[in-house]
């Protein structure tokens, strides 16, 4: 798979020298490959979107260089670095009825007016906006408005599209619908697009590969399942996931051919040291001690085990989140059916090895994953 | 409306009413003078019973000045042709020049922008007559006192500032986005300045070009200073019907009627942009 869109080491710094800078941005490294649909995901103010107008020529880099398919193109105006945008605020040219919005994206390929009638029908009929295609901006809702921005992108054969926080405004059905569709035609038409998101059901659908970014950084780029699986250092095993991972700082000992994990004078994980590598062994008995993470999922609630207390117990239609007072701290477990807990109530955990992350603490990269190395 | 009261209705009819008359008033008293006659003009106590002429308007347009000693010339129709070349050629220039800059300070920070864009605006802060003294000084050595260009350049103390300051608004209240999009759909930013600032900044733009051409129009003591009989505006020229016989009021009514005429068609047919550009902001992204 070659790279059809590269950043090398690109930095953006806002009000450099003064007071107020700001490094927005920093030495960000990223190859989106052909036909891939990438997703920049971070919180607010994490640099996903400074990062997006940096490919898109609205923000100046301030070091570092960016390529799409092969060309550099972060000194030359946006006209001319073959990308299409679908934009946040939506963006249409209000005196413009919507198919005029739309097929005007196509101005610069001079197509005969029967195709862009053509391309603007089939792309209205994939977002669901062919009813409104004859109104104004003005006269359709922010979800109307928000599809029409996205098919004006997704329209144009670029060399790459680029999806700023693409479905925010969608009601949650339709949503989930148009993920599918989109999809469908990226991959169909071999268009390769990066979009940003702060919605991680949004970016696991649509994204092959997905960027974590916070404070500037590029904190993981890999595959939604090893996010999940195999997050790189602990703010990513925090941010991936709903409910958010449990963490408990533990002190790790190896004593009599077991692994003992104490995370507070009373309770102590005990597994065979055979689960874990000789290596692994090694590393994490750190004077400093590790952090330990637990997916809610992968917290077992069976008959012997750990005591824990519950706290509460959040029935959401389909699972139940459990929060209960573990090793003064707390823990929170999902059930996939309506537990009976309540607050109050003794219940006894067990976690297996196999769903263990351990990080360093210091540094906050992941040491193990399941006994494995990281 | 269902809940506002009969009382409620009646009292915002009265305050309606109150200052319609209070502005029309002025004008509409105008309109009677300048169908009058001097001496029933000045008769005492006025009365709204007369026989209307339009002597006055005659008198005007053929250029006399009849007073009851004497009857001389006027150059009334002049002046008001100067007056339309000043204001037009001086809002067209200050739109040439006002709109571009607007867009500049609007959408591109460099250093010292607001530093420029607020000694642009202090023009208005100075009394006119303090930069009128030294100007006439130049404008006699460098030729240009007495000429249209020369009228023009000092109105622009006038209408630059104007319309650069409220132009600036509207093209920040476009979304830079709207801008962004038609320019990564492969356009110039000329292009995009044309196609998609300017229209969408245009009843702000209509709005800033026609109170520029009011306070253009109405400027007296530039003119007073710069220009000679033959470049003289209205406002000026109006002086001249002060004579040793007397002040000839009812041709002062008429003049003053044809010489607001024109704004006033001129606001009353752009009254939509008006309040839409002033009120409204520009259009919502």
């Amino acid at each position: 798979m070659s790279a059809q869109l590269h950043l090398k080491s690109v930095n953006k710094k806002y009000n450099p020298g003064t007071a107020h800078e700001v490094h927005a941005v920093q030495d960000l490294d990223l190859e989106v490959g052909r036909g891939e649909i990438v997703a920049l995901l971070g919180s607010s103010g994490c640099g996903k979107t400074s990062t997006l107008r940096m490919i898109a020529g609205f923000e100046e880099v301030s070091s570092g260089e960016v390529d799409i398919d092969g060309r550099r193109i972060d000194r030359l105006a946006p006209a001319k670095r073959g990308v299409a945008m679908a934009f946040e605020g939506y963006s249409l040219y209000p005196p413009l009825s919507i198919r005029e919005n739309i097929a005007f994206a196509l101005k610069s390929e001079k197509l005969p007016q029967a195709d862009v009638n053509t391309r603007v029908e089939q792309i209205a009929a994939l977002l669901e906006i062919d009813d409104i295609l004859d109104k104004h901006p003005n006269a359709i809702s922010g979800g109307q408005q928000q599809r029409v921005s996205l098919g004006r992108a997704l329209i144009r054969r670029a060399d790459l599209h680029v999806l700023d926080e693409p479905m925010g405004q969608l009601e949650p059905q339709l949503r989930a619908i148009l993920r599918g569709r989109i999809k469908h035609y990226i991959k169909e038409h071999e268009l390769t697009a990066i979009l940003v998101t702060h919605d991680q059901t949004e970016a696991n659908a649509l994204a092959d590969r997905i960027a974590v970014m916070e404070g500037g950084v590029l904190q993981q780029f890999d595959t939604p399942e090893n996010l999940k699986n195999r997050p790189a250092n602990i703010f990513t095993g925090a941010f991936i996931g709903e409910p958010p991972m449990n963490l408990f700082e533990a002190a790790a000992e190896v004593v009599s051919g077991n692994v003992e994990l104490r995370l507070s004078p009373e309770v102590t994980l005990t597994y065979p040291s055979s689960t874990f590598s000789e290596e692994l062994q090694n590393r994490i008995q750190q004077d400093h001690g590790v952090m330990i993470g637990i997916r809610p999922h992968s917290v077992q609630l069976t008959e012997e085990g750990l005591p824990a207390e519950v706290f509460a117990n959040q029935w959401l239609g389909d699972q139940t989140h459990i929060a209960a007072r573990f090793a003064g701290g707390s823990i929170v477990s999902v059930v996939h059916d309506l537990a009976l807990p309540k607050a109050g109530d003794q219940i006894r955990i067990a976690i297996s090895a196999d769903d263990l992350h351990i990080f360093d603490t210091r540094s906050g990269e992941a040491l193990s994953h399941g006994g494995q190395l990281a | 409306m269902d809940h506002t009261s009969f009382l409620e209705r009646w009292f915002r009819r009265a305050a309606l009413t109150v200052i319609i008359i209070f502005f029309m008033f002025p004008i509409f008293w105008i309109v009677l003078m300048s169908l009058q006659t001097n001496e029933t003009i000045l008769r005492s106590p006025p009365s709204m019973s007369f026989a209307p002429t339009l002597d006055n308007y005659t008198a005007i347009l053929a250029g006399r000045l009849d007073s009851n000693v004497a009857s001389m010339g006027i150059d009334f129709v002049n002046n008001l042709m100067n007056s339309i070349i000043l204001s037009v050629c001086s809002v067209a220039v200050a739109l040439a020049l006002g709109v571009p800059a607007a867009y500049a300070f609007a959408r591109h920070k460099f250093r010292g922008s607001e530093d420029i864009a607020f000694t642009l605006l202090s023009f208005r802060f100075a009394p006119p007559l303090l930069v009128l003294l030294p100007l006439t000084l130049y404008f006699q050595e460098i030729g240009l006192a007495d000429t249209y260009l020369g009228l023009v350049w000092v109105y622009q103390l006038i209408c630059l500032p104007l319309i650069l300051w409220i132009v600036r608004g509207y093209f920040e209240d476009i979304s830079p986005d709207i801008e962004y999009a038609y320019r990564i759909a492969g356009h110039s930013w000329f292009s995009t300045f044309r196609k998609i600032a300017l229209p969408l900044a245009g009843p702000g733009i209509a709005a800033a070009g026609l109170l520029a051409f009011i306070f253009a129009w109405n400027n007296f003591i530039f003119a007073l200073v710069l220009a000679s009989a033959d470049k003289q505006p209205v406002t000026v020229g109006a002086l001249a019907f002060v004579t040793a016989s007397g002040i000839q009021y009812g041709q002062i009514a008429a003049a003053i009627v044809l010489s607001i005429a024109p704004t006033l068609a001129l606001a009353l047919w752009a009254q939509r942009y008006l309040v839409e550009g002033l009120s409204l902001g520009a259009v919502k992204g």
